[in-house]
């Protein structure tokens, strides 16, 4: 791993804390609560605590003031505090700034974290979805009832199997890898044995998705601690260093995109790679936010692992399940694992633990290099990121 | 071009459906790149040119992606979702209403817009277009 550093802060920074908690349901407990919870966890895994944290960054579904009832509950005085909420890919897009406030010393440790009870709270999904059509109204969408986000993806999906002669058997392969990786993390909520026939033959939703296309509705919360990379030696677990990332944004709505097929992580990856100075060749584990089954193929395709169109043919014969030609989602992804709303910070505890060797019967073989690709939205926000161990610095 | 009422003050999303619900549909067009702006604003998203200029297209474009939404019938029953281009180079999110278009439109069928009434509100449809 010779390339040069590209960027000033490429592996200067580390992340060396994770913790999942309430991975499903959240019952009796709140957002605050499940996100402390799982900060905590993150906290005792980089053997500190939150009197060390004076950095925070944050985002919710629901309050466009997160970080202040985050910084209240957790009883801290940051002197770094990034809200950025890009939807799903939020948790990725906030390693840069964080990177930025770690080096000029603005700050000394940040805090990431999530948490969400979309799933048990009184006011669940559905009324998330009724109150967002009038505070964050999309009025040349909204009257069409396209469901967002299930309406958008489906349509990408019809996009691409009619450009690229990408078929329902070849989407389902992405379901079923999910789940057979499921089957190897007992932290997986859907552990059940999955075929493509039942993929197929599940209740459809949004032609060409079924139900099993389409991610879980979970609790959750997961949250990352980084430091400087110089003071991320000498911990309990090896330091996952962050080589690259990149973020980008070029629509909102799915109706505003240029091409169905071709979402932005083309350029969240390409920055991404350029700052780390790696390509997909170099990546042995790629966490792609699987919200439908065709955000696999997309992002695949997207970030290098194989050209435009050829998704389907890559996942095909087991290519992303364990053993295939490329370790996908080994945790079972938001299809199969959990998907607690905004995903993306699940991928990032996925890809160190991976990194670290920790995964137990889903562990990939001495992993040197991780790709993490956040989402958020509907085909919106992108964002990537390269992760490594010390032998890639 | 100036088939527009005379306004109060209203900005571009106001004028789009206060027009759409007197029956006409308009887009803009950029009068420093000439290209077709939807959906409406300010700003032109290609050039960053600020004088956008009303038009009103031909009506007919094609479809670009299709899904049907698969809804029980006792909440309405299924409805297809479409996004159209329009001859005039803009994507927008629709319907076809035609009576006897598939559940799932095909995608590159020609269609002609039309703007039906919803609860309140105008809408553009499309209906699915005769061969010329």
């Amino acid at each position: 791993m010779s390339a040069p550093a590209f960027h000033a802060l490429r592996g200067k920074v580390a992340i060396v804390g994770v913790g999942q908690a309430a991975v499903g349901r959240a019952d009796g407990f709140t957002e605050l609560e499940i996100l402390s919870q799982a900060s905590q966890l993150a906290l005792q895994d980089a053997g500190m605590s939150m009197r060390d944290i004076d950095g925070i960054c944050t985002a919710s579904s629901l309050a466009t003031m997160w970080p202040m009832p985050v910084i209240e509950y957790l009883g801290l005085r940051p002197t770094f505090i990034d809200g950025t909420m890009l939807g799903g890919s939020s948790f990725v897009a906030h390693l840069m700034p964080a990177m930025h406030a770690l080096v000029s010393r603005q700050c000394n440790a940040v805090l990431v974290c999530y948490g969400s009870t979309q799933k048990t709270a009184a006011f669940n999904r559905a009324e998330v979805t009724k109150a967002r059509r009038s505070m964050d109204p999309q009025p040349y969408e909204t009257p069409y009832e396209s469901i967002p986000p299930l309406g958008a993806y489906a349509l990408a999906a019809s996009r691409h199997m009619h450009q690229y002669g990408t078929t329902r058997e070849q989407l389902a392969e992405v379901a079923v890898a999910a789940r057979r990786w499921a089957q190897l993390n007992p932290e997986a909520l859907m552990r059940d044995p999955l075929s493509i026939s039942d993929v197929l033959n599940a209740r459809m939703v949004a032609d060409p998705l079924t139900v099993r296309d389409s991610c879980m509705v979970n609790d959750g919360a997961g949250a990352f601690v980084l430091v400087r990379a110089d003071e991320a030696r000498d911990r309990r677990a090896e330091p996952v260093y962050v080589l690259g990332n990149g973020t980008a944004v070029w629509n909102r709505q799915v109706s505003s995109m240029e091409d169905l097929t071709v979402t932005a992580a083309v350029a969240s990856g390409a920055a991404a790679y350029a700052m780390a100075g790696l390509k997909a060749s170099d990546v042995d584990l790629a966490m792609l936010y699987d919200a439908f089954t065709i955000s696999t193929l997309l992002f695949l395709e997207d970030l290098g692992f194989c050209r435009k169109g050829e998704a389907g043919a890559f996942v095909q014969n087991g290519g992303i399940a364990p053993a295939g030609r490329l370790a996908v989602n080994t945790n079972g992804g938001g299809l199969s694992c959990v998907h607690p709303g905004m995903y993306g910070v699940f991928l990032v505890v996925e890809a160190v633990r991976q990194l670290r060797g920790e995964c137990g019967a889903r562990q990939i073989d001495k992993p040197q290099v991780a790709l993490v690709h956040g989402n958020g939205g509907t085909l919106s926000s992108q964002s990537t990121a390269l992760l490594g161990l010390q032998a890639t610095l | 071009m100036d088939q527009v009422k005379p306004h109060a003050a209203v900005g571009p999303e106001g004028r789009y459906f206060g027009q759409l619900a007197a029956g006409v549909f308009q887009l803009q067009r950029c009068g420093s790149c000439a290209r077709a702006v939807f959906f409406p604003r300010n700003i032109c998203p290609h050039c960053g040119g600020g004088e956008l200029q009303w038009f009103t297209p031909s009506g007919l474009g094609t479809v670009y992606a299709a899904t049907c939404v698969r809804r029980e019938a006792r909440h309405g029953g299924d409805y297809n979702v479409v996004l159209v281009d329009l001859d005039e180079g803009v994507r927008l999110m629709s319907k076809v209403v035609s009576a006897d278009v598939p559940d799932i439109v095909p995608i590159g069928t020609r269609v002609r817009a039309e703007i039906v009434r919803q609860g309140d509100a105008a809408l553009v449809v499309f209906n699915v277009a005769e061969a010329a």
